[in-house]
């Protein structure tokens, strides 16, 4: 096998200590994101109790931790943090002014960046597909560039709608991850992000027309949401979520989701391969399920960490850390599902076409655990009804 | 085949991981069970839902609390003995493989591995072998150096902690599990199976009527309770709900509330719960002061006191009681108290008035359903972030129900606050027979005074038989003055009048248009109708001077306001005969007490449980993220023989073989200066 990205991997992570593979860029990027939390620290310390202090260290840690692993990002935050500081620094202490100036009007303000962001993983979808079937890396390589500006957008959407929301109002301004509309494009930008690291990492671009299908599902359900009933519109935190573990228990089940999703879109390229459908175009079926499991994985750590992270909010909120909410119980389902699924095939071996199958209808439990309990069962989450 | 003894079979069976990944899928499709059922509602409500003849069975399988349930605690039980017999099944092999190089490896069974390559070595054996050690160090592995018979033997390893991840995530089911079921009810329900304890069912008697079996010691080792109560009281037990009743929990401490907070955002929501609390300890006397918020548990003894919910906790109120009928020019007073009940006489009937909850606020969206705009209009909404909802505090309401003699009780929902529609002003109360069934309001106008006074004096009148000739010779004498009808047709009109006035008094609207529907052509309904209302709508104007007279007072100039107020008066009137009772009860002062509601719990679990829940990251984490490797080098002069093992089989365990087996085979061929990459 002759994978370039593979070499590199290896020679960075078989020689002992990894910083010895760390260059110049590398140690400039990390003094920047140090600084900017810095400042972030230096300008807003007041505004934030210990624990925010402690989140914003540990963001801080883990976006140089990123960069080191994976490259790429060392410019994606940095230009699209860029392109945030920009829309405040257009805003200023005016909320109208999103309204008026142009360049906040038509592309940084945050419902033009999410807009944006849903015309761009559109617009990539489709050019996946276009590489896909005509097997073009030239069309492949556009909408991995797609893909990245959609995620962008998608970056610069949180931070401008999170200074947005202290425009409005003091006590209405907290980071948006609190109601399904905010959830939705984090999902989005999380599963892209994921997708860029796998397609980097096995060199092939030919999964993407899977994985952004259900990226840009989740879109339709954004311009659904937006257009018909106004959830974009920034909401002040009820008193039940304001909670510091809100921060860190959302994006980390966030992650589980995004993971768990693109590991049910393999399956299907897996199954439709499996049939002889795009056989030639797609990625090898081992190759395939390969990422799935790489996928599922992670999804799965960090699910876990979610779960735990819920249970310990829940210990502040409710009186308990575990009251078998539904919410609460059929995230033990979904976790059941997957340490099942991850038994199967590391202790038994188990690969092939029921794996396959088996990460579709994990994603189906999975989306009954985000999306159906809230509208079907009742429960003490009061967060994101449809 | 070898023959197992049952014993052993048993072990096998139960440590086996078909045994968990199939207890792992019972218990899923059990949990499934109990989020589809809500579960521990009250059981009238079940018994309600599934009928006589499934309520039992329903309650025998404890459908009602499924993960309180035996089945349910006993399939718990059985992960936790599983997880824990594969832990001791598989333990002793992992230790010994973790402490061990697997230096003996046969040089055939090395032979036999799929990574494995032999190299002509045409180095001297010392210096080859001293540089794949330093390449082994570099990639960060350990190794041991062993001369056997036919040559020298380097076996190294790598990631030795992956295998204790295995350890480590399975330790924590067991760990976490055991948390759990300290803190779950099992004590308290092996103690009622055994008739040492017993709910209590009975709704409504004081503490101190409860038998000892319900009730819990201080002592219980965990609980999870509420507790409600009032501002300005103390309490020293919690409540725990169980199936059909509930124990009484006692707590080492009392807990005094002295005043609970609400705040809203401007757009109505609520902003903060807050109660601020003195715990006094039983045993020391020690008070411990603090604010319990949402988030914000307070922490005494062990204990944590949250906050849940809140209401109100019985606010004395001011009301003033109207007679529809009669012609009382003032309003009697009447004292009260949410949340309680009193007795209340109309009519010389006598009636049992029961106050639910005293709302200060009630905030009303008054925003209309956004209707279907054009598409401009929905991309200019997209862009804004900031909504401007109509949301307006309508102010406080009162709820009450007023119950006969017999039991049948009528509902009402009376506002304090006007209520303003198009520069007029109006009292709302609303009611309503069933629960189930919405309010039906009746807007109650009020005069320039602001008060019902001028709309009651006019229904009086309305009610009154002896007014009605009264109103009809003037209302008559005014159309004859106005050239509206002529003097002979005046007794005729008078009489008309009288009897449209009477059939209104009987029942308003409505009983005006059963007449209509039973006596007149259907041809003429319409025609009829409209000199009905045309003859009403010029009698009111005398009834209420007439009202006012009798009341003393000088008539009101005739203009376009007072006209809609006669108007909404006569619908008001109307509405009146569907209202139940003869009275109108006018919430017009209240001193608000507001109650919280908190939950009290123990749970000495949960620190096991955290630490279980560290151990099952850091052990996934270990699993997945750890490569278990092993190099095996064997070495003879001339020869030298690579294997390499991995606990994944993947592209990258290729890769890695590929970079060994690349140095190994440059190192092996032509001797070089010692360098690093
Ligand atoms: C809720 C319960 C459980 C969870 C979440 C869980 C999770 C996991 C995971 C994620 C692995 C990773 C496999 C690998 O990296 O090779 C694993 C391995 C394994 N599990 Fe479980 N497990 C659970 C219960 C059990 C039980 C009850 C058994 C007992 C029969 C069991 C037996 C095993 C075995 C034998 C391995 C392979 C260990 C090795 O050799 O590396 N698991 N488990």
């Amino acid at each position: 096998m002759t994978n370039p990205s593979y070499a590199t991997t290896l020679s960075q992570a078989g020689n002992a200590p990894f910083w010895r593979g760390l260059k110049l860029s590398d140690h400039l990027y990390a003094l920047f994101i140090l600084a900017v939390a810095g400042v972030v620290f230096q300008r807003y310390h007041a505004a934030m109790d210990v624990y925010e202090h402690a989140i914003l260290a540990g963001s801080a840690l883990s976006l140089v931790a990123l960069g080191w692993f994976w490259k790429p990002v060392r410019l994606f935050f940095p230009l699209a943090g860029l392109l945030a500081l920009g829309a405040v620094a257009l805003y200023g202490d005016d909320l109208g002014r999103g309204q008026t100036a142009f360049w906040l009007k038509y592309v940084l303000a945050s419902q033009s960046a999410a807009m944006w962001m849903c015309v761009l993983f559109f617009l990539a979808t489709a050019i996946y597909w276009v590489g896909l079937l005509r097997r073009s890396n030239t069309a492949d390589a556009i909408a991995s560039g797609l893909t990245w500006a959609a995620a962008g957008a998608a970056v610069v959407w949180f931070f401008v709608r999170w200074y947005e929301g202290y425009l409005i109002g003091p006590d209405v301004g907290h980071v948006p991850v609190s109601n399904l509309y905010e959830v939705f494009i984090m999902f989005c930008f999380i599963t892209a992000m994921m997708y860029l690291y796998y397609e980097q990492r096995f060199a092939t671009r030919r999964m993407g027309a899977f994985v952004l299908l259900i990226i840009s599902a989740a879109v339709g359900f954004i311009l659904w949401y937006t257009f018909d009933r106004q959830a974009h519109e920034i909401q002040p935190l009820i008193p039940a979520l304001q909670s510091w573990w809100m921060k860190i228990h959302v994006p980390a089940n966030f992650v589980g989701y995004g993971a768990f999703a693109i590991a049910a879109m393999l399956g299907v390229a897996q199954l439709l391969a499996a049939r002889g459908i795009l056989k030639s175009h797609l990625p090898s079926y081992d190759i395939l399920g390969e990422v799935m499991y790489k996928a599922i994985a992670v999804g799965f750590l960090f699910f876990t960490i979610a779960t735990i992270l819920g249970a310990m909010w829940a210990a502040d909120a409710w009186g308990g850390y575990w009251s078998w909410d539904p919410k609460e119980t059929w995230a033990l389902i979904v976790w059941l599902n997957y340490a099942a699924w991850l038994h199967v095939r590391l202790v038994k071996g188990w690969r092939g076409d029921i794996l396959a199958w088996w990460s579709v209808v994990g994603l189906l439990v999975t989306t009954f655990a985000f999306l159906g309990v809230n509208m079907f069962l009742s429960g003490l989450h009061s967060y994101g009804t449809l | 085949m070898r023959r197992l003894s049952f014993g052993r079979a048993l072990y096998e069976l139960l440590s086996s991981m078909r045994f968990a990944i199939s207890l792992l899928t019972l218990l899923a499709i059990a949990s499934i069970i109990g989020t589809v059922l809500q579960q521990n509602q009250p059981y009238t409500s079940y018994a309600v839902e599934f009928g006589d003849f499934w309520f039992r069975p329903f309650e025998w399988l404890g459908l009602y609390d499924v993960y309180h349930a035996g089945w349910f605690i006993i399939m718990l039980g059985f992960l936790v003995g599983s997880t824990s017999l594969c832990i001791y099944r598989h333990l002793p092999g992992i230790l010994r493989d973790i402490r061990s190089y697997r230096e003996q490896a046969a040089l055939k069974s090395l032979r036999a591995m799929a990574h494995q390559q032999e190299i002509a070595l045409q180095q001297p054996l010392e210096g080859a072998l001293t540089q794949a050690e330093q390449w082994l160090t570099a990639q960060g592995y350990r190794h041991k150096r062993v001369v056997r018979d036919e040559g020298v033997m380097l076996a190294a390893k790598k990631g030795s902690l992956q295998r204790l991840g295995y350890l480590f995530a399975h330790a924590a089911i067991v760990v976490i599990c055991i948390g759990g079921l300290l803190d779950g009810n099992l004590p308290l329900k092996l103690q009622s199976l055994l008739g040492i304890k017993e709910v209590e069912t009975r709704n409504t008697v004081p503490v101190s009527e409860i038998g000892e079996k319900s009730k819990l010691t201080p002592s219980n080792l965990s609980f999870r309770g509420v507790i409600d109560m009032p501002e300005g009281e103390t309490r020293d037990v919690a409540w725990l709900n169980a199936g059909p009743g509930y124990y009484v929990q006692e707590l080492p401490f009392a807990i005094k509330l002295n005043k609970f907070h609400v705040e809203h955002y401007s757009t109505g929501q609520p902003k903060l719960f807050a109660s601020d609390i003195e715990v006094t300890s039983k045993a020391s006397g020690k008070v411990t002061k603090g604010t319990v918020k949402v988030n914000h548990p307070l922490i005494v003894d062990g204990v944590a006191i949250y906050q849940s919910s809140f209401g109100d906790g019985g606010s004395p109120l001011k009301l003033a009681v109207w007679d529809w009928l009669g012609a009382a020019p003032r309003p009697q007073e009447l004292a009260a108290v949410s949340l309680a009940s009193q007795a209340f006489r109309w009519g010389g009937q006598p009636l049992t008035l029961e106050f639910g909850e005293l709302r200060p606020f009630n905030i009303e969206n008054l925003e209309a359903e956004p209707e279907i705009s054009d598409f401009g209009r929905r991309m200019q909404d997209a862009r804004q972030v900031k909504a401007d909802k109509k949301v307006k505090n309508v102010g406080p309401s009162i709820q009450f129900k007023v119950r006969d003699a017999q039991g049948q009780a009528v509902e009402y929902l009376n506002y304090l606050s006007p209520f303003e529609d198009g520069g007029r002003f109006y009292l709302m109360s609303g009611m309503r027979r069933t629960v189930a069934a919405p309010f039906a309001f009746v807007r109650i106008p009020l005069d320039a005074e602001f008060s019902p006074q001028g709309f009651m004096q006019i229904s009086a009148v309305l009610h009154d038989p002896a007014a009605w000739p009264e109103i009809a010779r003037r209302t008559a004498a005014k159309a004859e003055r106005d050239g509206a009808i002529s003097p002979a047709y005046r007794k005729e009109f008078e009489q008309s009048l009288v009897w449209v006035l009477q059939r209104f008094a009987d029942g308003g609207f409505t009983a005006l248009q059963s007449f209509l529907d039973e006596r007149v052509p259907k041809d003429k309904q319409e025609a009829v109708g409209q000199t009905y209302i045309k003859l009403l709508q010029g009698a009111v104007l005398d009834a209420a001077d007439l009202s006012r007279q009798r009341a003393n007072l000088a008539p009101v100039e005739f203009n376009d306001s007072y006209y809609r107020f006669l108007m909404d008066s006569l619908v008001a009137v109307s509405a009146s005969f569907d209202y139940g009772h003869g009275f109108y009860l006018q919430p017009v002062g209240f001193e608000e007490r507001k109650s919280s509601g908190f939950q009290v719990t123990r749970s000495p679990g949960q620190p096991l449980v955290y630490l279980g829940s560290l151990l099952l990251v850091l052990g996934i984490f270990c699993m997945f993220y750890i490569r278990e490797n092993r190099i095996w080098v064997w070495a003879q002069e001339g020869r030298l023989l690579l294997a390499f093992s991995s606990n994944r089989r993947d592209a990258q365990t290729e890769q890695e073989f590929a970079a060994h087996s690349a140095a190994l085979s440059s190192l092996a061929s032509t001797h070089k200066e010692e360098h690093h990459d």
